[in-house]
């Protein structure tokens, strides 16, 4: 437990001079808070950039930062070393994975903020943020494993991003899109997040995104097994 | 008890052996080296005894255990400094010592006394990124000796530092073999094995070619036996290491005519040249 809270404290150090991974996490709800605070057209939806933009986040910056940070240690040997200092495997994981997603749920509660929910739509808007980051922490830890170097990261981690990313978005206006779509967790989340005024939420989602996380851990667990994060 | 073991330890990558049958040891407060020029395997076999990777065949034991079974436990008696230096760039010196002291369960005072036995107090608030070569290289060491270990793994330790950086870290070498630690460490730097080596192996092409004391490896191979003069006129002579010259060598330092005088005993370089054609040098 004591080395999951050194890892966190380290990387919290380590990502605040990290302007790439920085971004990453600020980017997203800084741009909803600027469209929201300053477009406003006649016949929008309400909170029409917050349901646009928050599942982009989480499904962009916790498998961007997840994926690189690990690429970056393998690439860097640090990982190497903290294996072999008394850190196991799944204390990093945990440790980078805590990290990530406490400082997401900070987006995650800007998104709020600015979506101006209240009650249980907080609970509700939240939950599902948190499950969203959670998939997408896995995923970005599964491309990170299967890795070996930054350059290999980025060149698998944007085709994955740029796809979980815009899928949801496309198939609002796309009826193939949007049945290909289905099967992917982002495009649930997205639908789950658009009902968060009218707490309306379906099983089918929930299963697929059980299936997708069930998909991302056995995936993580095959490649970790084959690498041992080498 | 013997800290490092290893048995016929051999290993291939495709096609090309790297490894072929090693057999080493080292006892407690010894310093084992492998001499031997790049690609020789030195790394392979740090890799092997550590860990990282595993033989093809034949059995290395570290502190009494299987190298292929080495958990959190011995790894917390071990310290090791890899050729790459493993380190937090966008930290400074003190905060990556101070994350490991942590990992390592280690008092922060530590950190303060490794600091000062590396020269790098002065460096300690500098990002990592901002930091020469020579200065990582210590940093590196500095974490391998954060922890008092039973066993050093060096590689390469001083490797394109300069001389005075590698002769502050030989010091700190033989300050841990004085308090009982057993240091393995890899070069391809003949003085630095012959100066520091309890024993060295000599590696060529993955193959122990020679493995010994290495003032006895030098006198194995001093095959010519004689002593050569250089006199203050500039003539040189050579003279039988035997009772015989002694008369002689005992008229020229009577007349005061010596330069210098040496013994033709070959030093490692020589000696790894004649066992395998090949030079030490990167």
């Amino acid at each position: 437990m004591k080395n999951i809270l050194f890892i966190f404290r380290k990387q919290l150090k380590d990502s605040l001079k990290n302007k790439a991974i920085l971004i990453q996490f600020i980017m997203h709800p800084l741009i909803a808070a600027v469209m929201t605070l300053s477009v406003h057209i006649e016949n929008m939806p309400e909170n029409f950039f917050v349901y646009l933009f928050s599942p982009m986040y989480i499904t962009m910056a916790p498998i961007v930062s997840m994926s690189s940070i690990i690429a970056e240690e393998k690439e860097k040997n640090t990982l190497r070393v903290l294996l072999m200092s008394n850190v196991k495997s799944y204390e990093y994981f945990i440790g980078i994975g805590g990290y990530i997603f406490l400082i997401c749920m900070l987006g995650a509660a800007v998104f709020c903020v600015l979506g101006k929910f209240a009650g249980i739509e907080i609970l509700y808007f939240m939950g599902i943020m948190a499950v969203g980051i959670l998939t997408s922490i896995v995923i970005g830890g599964t491309i990170g494993t299967a890795s070996k170097n930054q350059i290999l990261n980025t060149s698998i981690t944007m085709p994955v991003m740029l796809v979980l990313s815009f899928v949801p978005m496309l198939s609002q206006f796309n009826d193939v899109i949007n049945n290909a779509g289905r099967v992917l967790y982002s495009q649930q989340i997205f639908n789950l997040i658009n009902h968060t005024s009218t707490l309306d939420f379906k099983c089918e989602s929930i299963i697929i995104i059980v299936v997708n996380i069930l998909i991302s851990a056995i995936l993580f667990a095959v490649l970790y097994r084959k690498s041992k994060f080498a | 008890m013997k800290v490092i073991e290893t048995f016929n330890i051999s290993k291939q990558y495709r096609n090309t052996t790297v490894l072929d049958k090693i057999n080493l040891e080292a006892g407690k407060g010894e310093i084992v080296g492998v001499l031997g020029p790049s690609g020789a395997g030195k790394t392979t076999l740090i890799n092997i005894l550590t860990g990282q990777i595993r033989a093809d065949s034949g059995d290395a034991y570290i502190l009494e255990t299987s190298c292929v079974n080495l958990d959190c436990k011995i790894y917390s008696k071990i310290g090791i400094m890899m050729d790459s230096f493993g380190l937090y760039e966008r930290l400074s010196v003190y905060e990556n010592l101070k994350f490991y002291s942590q990992i390592f369960r280690i008092s922060s005072n530590r950190i303060e006394y490794v600091l000062n036995k590396t020269g790098l107090y002065g460096a300690r608030k500098t990002l990592v990124q901002n930091l020469s070569k020579g200065m990582k290289a210590r940093l590196n060491l500095a974490r391998a000796f954060l922890k008092e270990a039973e066993l050093l793994f060096l590689d390469e330790p001083t490797s394109g530092l300069d001389p005075q950086t590698a002769q502050h870290i030989h010091g700190l070498i033989e300050e841990e073999k004085q308090k009982g630690t057993t240091v393995f460490l890899t070069t391809h730097n003949m003085h630095e094995a012959e100066k520091l080596c309890d024993n060295i192996a000599l590696l060529c092409d993955g193959k122990i070619v020679e493995y010994g004391n290495p003032q006895k490896i030098c006198s194995k191979y001093n095959y010519m036996n004689v002593i050569d003069i250089t006199l203050k006129n500039g003539e040189k002579i050579s003279l039988p290491n035997s009772p015989k010259s002694s008369d002689k060598i005992k008229q020229l330092v009577e007349s005061e005519s010596i330069k210098s005088i040496h013994s033709s005993e070959p030093n490692l370089e020589n000696v790894f040249l004649l066992l395998t054609g090949k030079v030490l040098k990167q």
